[in-house]
């Protein structure tokens, strides 16, 4: 017989101590509107169990929280492999058709239909209910100076502009999550 | 399903903790659920979401989102999470005596 080994056994101890979740911090790194909504869900989510949230935009995730474009984000058609036509169990769009023009605003506005089906808030609302839920958004410093924006150009409701060591100062004791 | 003591009652309970049978909630059952939950006491706006929710449940056969909870019930989000710290929809609900909510948001 085979004798578990310290590992294993502390592994089987531990999966009977499950420890809830209580702190997590977003990373939103991309602009697209279905870029952007698994991390908003996610930290709406997570204020809705009581856990700690903190959302870190990045390159193109600023958009979501840039006064000029959070209520215009759009679907990508192109480069887009995963679109489907008419709907999810449709088939493959060629790409040639996600490029014709008006194609992204058209799959964008059916979209926008059924997230408010489910009433899922646009972008600006979202953010405004997580921050209410006691959720902290931040802009990546580095993003900020490579885009030459200033605090001006940004939703009046994020935390702060912030270093990515500073984002892991406060991303400390939590669970990281990158989308 | 289980038997759970809340206060002086014992009730039947789901996998979730919430009231398995509706018919056997009572506002002193909700007092008593509320203080486990750490609330101590009831206000009347604890009262406004909590009746909300039952007339919506009973409407709509699932308790309502917190966006729609927010914006129908006269609570705004802010004021949702100071009344019930840490998940008010889920405690909300508990309360309440209706199951948790099956939605994400």
């Amino acid at each position: 017989m085979v004798k578990p080994t310290d590992r294993e056994r502390e592994y089987t101890m531990s999966s009977t101590n499950v420890v809830p979740i209580t702190k997590v911090s977003i990373i939103v790194s991309h602009g697209s509107l279905e870029g952007v909504y698994p991390g908003l869900i996610m930290a709406n989510g997570a204020r809705m169990e009581g856990i700690d949230a903190s959302v870190f935009f990045t390159f193109f995730g600023l958009y979501a929280i840039m006064e000029k474009t959070m209520d215009h984000l759009r679907v990508a058609t192109v480069g887009n492999p995963a679109m489907h036509v008419p709907d999810a169990k449709g088939v493959p769009m060629p790409t040639i058709l996600g490029a014709i023009p008006g194609m992204s605003a058209f799959a964008t506005s059916m979209m926008k239909k059924e997230m408010e089906k489910l009433d899922i808030p646009p972008v600006r609302e979202f953010l405004q209910m997580i921050k209410d839920a006691g959720g902290e958004l931040y802009a990546c410093k580095a993003t900020v100076d490579m885009f030459h924006l200033t605090k001006s150009d940004f939703f009046e409701g994020i935390d702060g502009i912030i270093s990515v060591g500073e984002f892991y100062e406060k991303a400390a004791g939590g669970q990281i999550i990158f989308t | 399903m289980t038997m759970k003591q809340f206060g002086a009652v014992t009730v039947q309970v789901d996998d979730d903790g919430h009231l398995a049978n509706g018919s056997m909630w009572n506002e002193n059952l909700a007092k008593e659920i509320a203080k486990e939950e750490g609330i101590e006491s009831l206000t009347d706006r604890h009262w406004l979401v909590i009746n909300y929710m039952r007339k919506e449940y009973e409407a709509k056969g699932d308790a309502p989102s917190l966006r729609k909870l927010t914006k129908e019930s006269g609570v705004d989000t802010k004021e949702l999470y100071a009344l019930f710290p840490k998940g008010p929809a889920k405690k909300a609900a508990k309360i309440a005596g209706l199951p948790k909510p099956k939605g994400c948001i």
